[in-house]
């Protein structure tokens, strides 16, 4: 590996600034399971690691009734797949998280790192884009804020400045009976990627579906926001014909490539199926 | 490089060393403290031949800096079996022969570990589930995790 400084700052203030000293040259280190890699790669070569986990606010897991979940972006994977709060409000985060990897990966990887990473097959990012969550950001210029579906821009891209890092996702709480699932394709049991992950999430009122947003992973150069498949279930009975017509929506909104994971075609096929499935996962759990 | 002084406790003993910012734990482990139990195997986190229990969870030491070790708590291989008696897990090991190479074993040794700490009575789907992160590509998993059971059985006393 190349030769390398690390610092592990104990403050927000102290990150950013050691952040902003380093500029092109620093990165971010929260688990590591991604980094570490790239860096034994050569792939990334930053010469200023920056420990993420030792910052307060990055280590965030609370839930407010009101406000809903604060999740720091370095809070290891562990952690919230054995959150109760979590468990209960956010099931399909929890289903996300909880298939980044092995039990050594979960000990180690964050939601944050999953995210800014910016694999377009990551798998917390539909599930998190599904919830309508949004990223905190801060940097020596002051906050702001992104949403979910906007922060990955390209495969390894993110609207990250140099001098900028992810604080936190705050992730509304459910309004009424509202749930969420997610699930992927993977032709094994576990320890893959994604050939397609699909994040839903429903709120309703007795039958009637209030709102519901997609999120699709590993069908496009990000992850995408299926928005028009969301918003024609609002007003809807969650019956089969109107299932059937958002995963046709999702479908649509997906543009997926072929290569060793598996064909365009069979991604598209995967996109509608896995739609369906979400859809009447999350309703159930509403209910 | 200039190297970095770390304090951490390792099997039970406080440790210190120095290192390099780009080494990694394995390498700390092996190349600096002298724990060559812990093997080196893809270097991606895919195989969990490099698995030790850092702060009570099992995590792939090639997935760790060397300094990030820095006030934490460390269980490799070593710190399994009580002086000359071996742990449960490891005399089931031999006993079910769950090993051919052994190459992997001390990996799937800490992870059964980490996970017999958190759970003494796990079902054989957890047990499978929890050595998912760890490759045998001799024996199979079959005696590994009839081990495990057995292991579980008679640390629960039964």
């Amino acid at each position: 590996m190349h030769e390398l400084n690390y610092e592990a700052p104990t403050s927000l203030d102290q990150a950013i600034s050691v952040l902003a000293a380093a500029g092109e040259n620093g990165r971010m280190l929260a688990g590591g399971t991604d980094l570490i890699i790239q860096m034994r790669a050569g792939v990334r070569q930053p010469g200023q690691v920056i420990d993420a986990k030792k910052v307060p606010e990055l280590q965030a897991l609370s839930f407010e009734a009101q406000t809903g979940l604060r999740l720091g972006a370095a809070r290891a994977c562990c952690d919230i797949i054995a959150d109760a709060t979590v468990q209960q409000h956010y099931p399909g985060l929890v289903e996300a998280a909880g298939l980044i990897g092995s039990d050594q990966i979960l000990a180690r990887a964050s939601v944050g790192g999953n995210v800014c990473n910016g694999s377009p097959a990551a798998d917390t990012t539909p599930a998190l884009i599904a919830l309508g969550a949004v990223c905190h950001i801060a940097g020596p210029n002051g906050t702001r804020e992104v949403a979910v579906e906007d922060f990955v821009t390209a495969p390894g891209q993110t609207v990250l400045a140099p001098n900028e890092l992810l604080v936190a996702f705050q992730v509304p709480a459910p309004q009424g009976q509202a749930a969420d699932c997610y699930q992927r394709f993977i032709p094994r049991n576990e320890m893959d990627i994604a050939v397609v992950g699909v994040g839903s999430c429903v709120a309703l009122d007795g039958d009637t579906c209030t709102a519901a947003r997609i999120g699709l992973g590993a069908v496009a150069a990000r992850p995408l926001l299926a928005k028009e498949a969301g918003d024609a279930l609002v007003g809807k009975t969650l019956d089969d014909a109107a299932i059937e017509a958002a995963a046709q929506l999702a479908q649509q909104a997906a543009s997926p490539i072929s290569d060793m994971r598996g064909t365009a075609e069979f991604r598209t096929h995967l996109v509608g199926v896995l739609t369906r499935r979400t859809l009447k996962a999350a309703a159930a759990r509403a209910r | 490089m200039k190297k970095v002084y770390v304090q951490t406790t390792i099997n039970g003993e406080e440790t210190e060393f120095l290192c390099e910012p780009r080494q990694s734990l394995l390498e700390v482990l092996r190349d600096v403290v002298g724990y060559t139990g812990t093997k080196e195997g893809c270097l991606t986190g895919d195989c969990g031949a490099c698995s030790v229990i850092l702060d009570g969870r099992p995590t792939d030491s090639c997935l760790v800096l060397g300094v990030e070790a820095e006030g934490k708590d460390i269980t490799t291989v070593e710190g399994l079996a009580d002086g000359d008696a071996l742990h449960p897990l490891q005399k089931k090991f031999l006993e079910h022969a769950a090993l051919q190479c052994g190459i992997c074993t001390p990996g799937f040794l800490v992870t059964s570990k980490a996970l017999l700490d958190r759970n003494p009575n796990p079902t054989e789907h957890e047990i499978r589930y929890a050595l998912a992160g760890n490759l045998c590509r001799c024996t199979g998993y079959d005696k590994i995790v009839r081990a495990v059971q057995d292991a579980a059985a008679e640390m629960q006393g039964r």
